[in-house]
């Protein structure tokens, strides 16, 4: 009988909360706030011009782009990830690596298909070891800012491909050298700055040395890409 | 203990050789028994021969307390694989100090690990010492060239995946075939100290430390630099792992202990020479070739 009682106590406070006959428990839930013209605003995307759907998809890359370009701890970056701005980078970042030196020969550069899986499963492994270090950033979060934080890379390789059209001596190497070291430092610093306050504080500098080496890595296939002539 | 007092009484002088053997055989199972259970008293029982491991044990006993017992989770969950990522900066550190700086008569898996092997160590330090060796070694070359009219600067890219093949190979297949070895063995004799899969796999990962700044010695090309650095990195990596797998395979055949001691130090000569070899062309093999076939050179060394 003791047993008995004890098990229904836990349900002792909803047993006093009654529903009463005469209000109805069937109808829509809906936060009574503005329901509809939410509902509104999503059905027009419907038939809205595919322009416009295209426009404003590029215009949330277009604002994550500036967001890496002046990292200043904001969560924008987090909030809502997408793939497209990484994409969108790693085969402009691929495309110009190509046509390097020795392209049929073994010796050469990178191909596209190196550089694609460089980036690719280089941003899926740190990923992996942030969240196995006990990171709270999630791994698509993660993912996207990683491949967002490539854009200074990939214009001082725009830069780098225009100073090896002017030729490849030492000046022009000293330049490459100079961009390519700043952009390396940008990316990092961009990257680290959204990535590393999701971590334990003991581990930020285990969290951070991976996103040092990526960058690195690809900052090295940078500098070494020359053009065949 | 009733049952060996009786005997202790009764036939003190007729069976005394048995009573040492039955004695002898107690105290193998007790080790037995101790070896089956986990972490702690595993632990105490390992340590006990060392008599000159007694002093990390005094601070291991306090982490060992607090870290709690450890959940056994299937190796399929994202849990099972945090367990080798429960590191913290200063114990990455120490580790790597610890291996780069072997202290005779201290066994790295007792004095740094902890019973916690990790896998962020041995992975990032595979990971940057293939890329370490394949810009070293695509810079030296470059250097070697330098000023050469015919020669024209490549990035030699392959030779990372080449990098890659032969490093992560021998920090993974030798530690399995060294496992599997001692796995075996100690089934054949009872030995006090047996290491676990993981903690070997760190040992070898955390003994390659050592050669990335080596490495990166190597772009200078001078020949007597890069045999000195090799030298040094051999000795330092090579007493690590001599010195942690002496105590596993101390009370086996003596035959047995040199070939596994041996094989130990050849495979780590034959990585780190091997990888100079390849990836670090010569100054002198290359100064007599004729001009028309130093273009060629980095394909042939």
């Amino acid at each position: 009988m003791a047993a008995a009682e004890e098990a229904s106590r836990p349900f002792a406070g909803l047993s006093d909360v009654s529903i009463s006959e005469d209000i109805p428990v069937e109808g829509d839930i809906s936060v009574p706030l503005g329901p509809s013209t939410r509902r509104d605003e999503e059905f027009s995307t419907l038939d809205e011009p595919v322009k416009e759907t295209i426009l404003r998809d590029l215009r949330a890359v277009g604002n994550k782009f500036i967001h890496v370009l002046y990292p200043k701890r904001s969560t924008a970056l987090l909030r809502d990830w997408d793939l497209w701005g990484p994409l969108l980078l790693c085969v402009t970042l691929a495309l110009l690596l190509q046509g390097g030196a020795a392209d049929s020969d073994d010796q050469g550069g990178p191909q596209f298909a190196e550089v694609f899986v460089i980036i690719w499963f280089g941003s899926i492994i740190i990923t992996l070891n942030s969240k196995l270090l006990g990171g709270t950033i999630s791994f698509f979060q993660s993912l996207c800012v990683l491949g967002y934080c490539i854009l200074p890379l990939t214009v001082a390789m725009a830069v780098c491909r225009i100073v090896l059209v002017g030729g490849s001596g030492t000046v022009s190497f000293a330049v490459r050298l100079v961009v390519v070291t700043a952009s390396f430092g940008w990316s990092t610093f961009a990257s680290t700055a959204f990535l590393a306050d999701n971590q334990p504080p003991d581990r930020k500098a285990l969290v951070v040395y991976p996103v040092f080496l990526f960058y690195f890595v690809i900052g090295w296939m940078i500098l070494t890409f020359s053009p065949s002539q | 203990m009733a049952s060996t007092n009786d005997p202790f009484q009764f036939q003190e002088f007729e069976e005394a050789g048995n009573l040492l053997e039955a004695n002898r055989d107690a105290t193998t199972i007790n080790i037995e028994e101790d070896d089956i259970k986990p972490d702690k008293q595993r632990k105490a029982a390992s340590f006990t021969p060392d008599g000159d491991d007694e002093d990390p044990l005094a601070s291991d006993d306090k982490t060992e307390l607090l870290s709690g017992p450890k959940k056994s989770v299937p190796f399929w969950t994202f849990e099972y694989y945090q367990r080798f990522f429960d590191i913290e900066t200063h114990h990455v550190k120490e580790r790597i100090i610890g291996s780069v700086l072997p202290w005779p008569g201290k066994n790295y898996i007792h004095v740094h690990l902890h019973r916690n092997p990790d896998l962020y160590g041995p992975f990032w330090i595979c990971t940057t010492l293939v890329f370490a060796i394949a810009i070293s070694g695509n810079i030296s070359n470059f250097l070697v060239h330098l000023g050469k009219p015919n020669y024209k600067y490549t990035p030699e890219f392959r030779k990372v995946t080449i990098a890659a093949t032969a490093i992560f190979t021998y920090a993974w297949f030798v530690p399995l075939a060294l496992w599997g070895f001692l796995l075996w063995r100690n089934n054949k004799i009872m030995n006090l100290v047996s290491y676990s899969f993981m903690e070997i796999v760190c040992v070898y990962g955390y003994s390659l430390a050592i050669y990335i700044p080596a490495v990166v010695l190597w772009i200078i090309p001078f020949e007597w630099l890069r045999w000195c650095s090799i030298v040094v990195a051999l000795f330092l990596s090579g007493s690590v792992l001599v010195m942690t797998f002496w105590p596993a395979v101390r009370d086996d055949h003596p035959k047995v202990i040199i070939a596994v001691l041996s094989a130990i130090t050849v495979l780590n000569i034959l990585l780190a020479v091997g990888c100079k070899a390849y990836f670090f062309s010569k100054p002198e093999a290359v100064l007599p070739a004729a001009a028309t076939e130093v273009t060629k050179a980095p394909s042939s060394t």
